[in-house]
């Protein structure tokens, strides 16, 4: 899987409530919780942000609240994925579940300047900064999440295993 | 090698013996829970793995409480839907009247959650349980609802960090100041990844209320889960309410802790958590010139009965400020009537309160005190970020129950200490 766009560069600590605010989650409609996507920090960037651009952060990105309304607004917004220092624990999760590729890399966030030309690839977790020629590579993913993530999430993982099941350790 | 009390619950759920930190294994769970935003997405999510029921009806429950009542039809109808699956599903549904209200004061106070479980919540705020001395932890909508179909959830153990309170605490010192102390010490990814263990002297000295407080503010700082030891307290609260048995752990002598930190408690003072982060922790003696429009008493953080009695103590006989909201929301119809019974909404009501129905109330800006463009709120929620409550130029300051009431009567950040407290106190 290989993704390339520019990158929308942001701080730490980018809570949920940043990235899509409690007020519009009387809705479970991804395109409408698009159009609020950042609201909290950029209310342009909905208009702004082009498919297959990246957003790059800095620490604890996607902390706070668990809804899982803020990976789904980043996505249907058009972000194909997100490279951070460091990402809060529920998002991580709630991104991988529903196929937001995230990428925990300090050195590449520490790199990139907003609107830099990116390449991620996500088999490798090679980052390419296309501006300035640099490579990083972001921590890799446990074999078990890389399955997920494969699978195209956990519902698909999950489905696949009910058909077949397979008892003990995650994976099987 | 001992293990801590974390690694022991999900060692028994993982049928194992033992587990190390940052080991991937897939646990049973308990129970799991969603509230009326989240479940809306897992029913979807739900659907999708074409199974007919839940695991289990008796321990899967939705509490609707972000958007309830209603503010407008869109919510409406999301709340139908969340109902309407319940209903057609036989799991456990609680929306308002006699037994609901927000979801992490219902549960614990209708005994579906239980030390030595592992618990599950399509909500942040999940971690409230640990106070009980169980593994309980916030994930999002999928992963629950993939719980809810097969009872089952995959996780790493985190590595535990123990957090030892000793000292003794100064007036108007309160669990929520041992917690924001804690945050603005620790930071908001101070706890990441990990489980926080509550423990030490003042943490056994509180009230199960002041516990809920700390063990749901823990996800504030990062946590996966916040714990602390079952006592007689714990036992006291859960016999009577417990609607299945349980087991208690404790952490062996040798449990392993990957960090260890001791707070001496005695030179706090209340504190509040100043925009827009949980850990921008000020004295409250420094922000006397914070003008303000709006105090919040409430939420899953500070809305129960001992809750509502230190406000009411601080509001007996005074007035609310003429330029400020003060809206005080009850956590569930238990804590509503019992507040009834001692008179405590009479002491609000003749204050110039408002009373509103058991719910999240404004905490996340869905809707009862919404604010508008630099406006401020003192709350006694758990968040304090960009928007939260409203526009994102308003303003949210933490703070405990007893500052907020001050707060509410002074017009401005106050500590209770400036308000002359009426003779009999309530």
């Amino acid at each position: 899987m290989r993704f390339q766009g520019r990158a929308w560069v942001f701080g730490d600590n980018i809570d949920t409530d940043v990235i899509i605010p409690g007020r519009y989650l009387n809705t479970t409609d991804p395109k409408e919780l698009a159009a609020h996507c950042m609201e909290g920090v950029d209310p342009e960037f909905p208009r702004k942000v082009q498919p297959g651009d990246i957003v790059v952060a800095g620490r604890n990105f996607g902390s706070g609240s668990s809804r899982e309304h803020a990976p789904i607004s980043l996505k249907a917004a058009g972000v194909s994925c997100v490279i951070a220092r460091s990402f809060a624990r529920i998002f991580f999760r709630n991104a991988i579940n529903i196929g937001l590729p995230v990428l925990e890399c300090p050195e590449a966030v520490e790199a990139i300047a907003p609107g830099d030309e990116l390449e991620v690839r996500l088999d490798t977790g090679e980052i390419h900064n296309l501006r300035t020629g640099q490579v990083f590579r972001a921590r890799p993913y446990p074999p078990f999440m890389l399955e997920l993530i494969r699978a195209g999430g956990l519902i698909p993982y999950t489905r696949a295993r009910l058909a077949k099941p397979q008892p003990g350790a995650p994976g099987g | 090698m001992g293990m801590t009390m974390a690694e022991k619950i999900i060692a028994a759920h993982a049928g194992l013996e033992h587990v190390e930190p940052g080991e991937l294994v897939e646990v049973r769970v308990d129970f799991v829970m969603a509230n009326d935003i989240t479940a809306a997405l897992a029913i979807r999510e739900f659907e999708k793995l074409e199974v007919e029921g839940v695991f289990d009806r008796e321990r899967v429950a939705f509490v609707a409480d972000h958007f309830v009542p209603p503010p407008n039809i869109k919510a409406a109808e999301q709340c139908m839907a969340v109902r309407t699956w319940a209903r057609r599903k036989g799991i456990l549904y609680f929306e308002g009247g006699r037994d609901g209200g927000i979801e992490h004061v219902v549960l614990p106070e209708q005994g579906l959650v239980l030390p030595g479980e592992i618990i599950i919540g399509a909500d942040s705020h999940t971690c409230t349980y640990g106070a009980l001395g169980a593994f309980s932890t916030g994930v999002g909508s999928t992963d629950a609802a993939v719980a809810m179909a097969t009872g089952r959830l995959w996780l790493k153990v985190p590595p535990t960090m123990r957090l030892f309170y000793h000292g003794t605490l100064r007036p108007w010192v309160t669990a929520k100041d041992l917690i924001l102390h804690t945050i603005g010490h620790i930071g908001v990814d101070g706890a990441l990844y990990r489980a926080m263990f509550f423990t030490g002297p003042v943490i056994r000295a509180l009230s199960m209320d002041g516990r809920f407080t700390i063990a749901n503010m823990a996800i504030e700082a990062g946590a996966k889960a916040g714990l602390m030891e079952v006592d007689e307290k714990t036992l006291e609260y859960v016999r009577p309410r417990a609607k299945r048995p349980f087991v208690v752990y404790q952490d062996d002598p040798d449990a392993r802790y990957e960090i260890d930190l001791d707070f001496n408690v005695s030179d706090w003072e209340p504190v509040v958590a100043v925009p827009h982060l949980p850990s921008n922790v000020r004295p409250v003696s420094e922000l006397a010139d914070v003008r303000i429009d709006q105090v919040f008493i409430g939420s899953c953080t500070n809305g129960r009965i001992e809750d509502l009695r230190l406000a009411a103590r601080i509001l007996q006989g005074q007035r609310v400020h003429p330029e400020v909201r003060c809206i005080i929301i009850p956590g569930s119809g238990p804590t509503y009537r019992q507040a009834l019974e001692e008179g405590l909404i009479d002491v609000f009501v003749e204050a110039g309160a408002v009373v509103g129905l058991p719910s999240c109330g404004p905490c996340m800006g869905g809707y009862s005190g919404v604010l508008g463009p630099g406006e401020r709120c003192v709350s006694t929620t758990n968040r304090n970020f960009i928007g939260r409550m409203g526009h994102p130029t308003s303003e949210v300051y933490l703070a405990n129950p007893a500052v907020a009431a001050a707060s509410a009567i002074l017009g401005r950040i106050a500590s209770p200490e400036e308000i002359r407290l009426e003779a009999v106190p309530v």
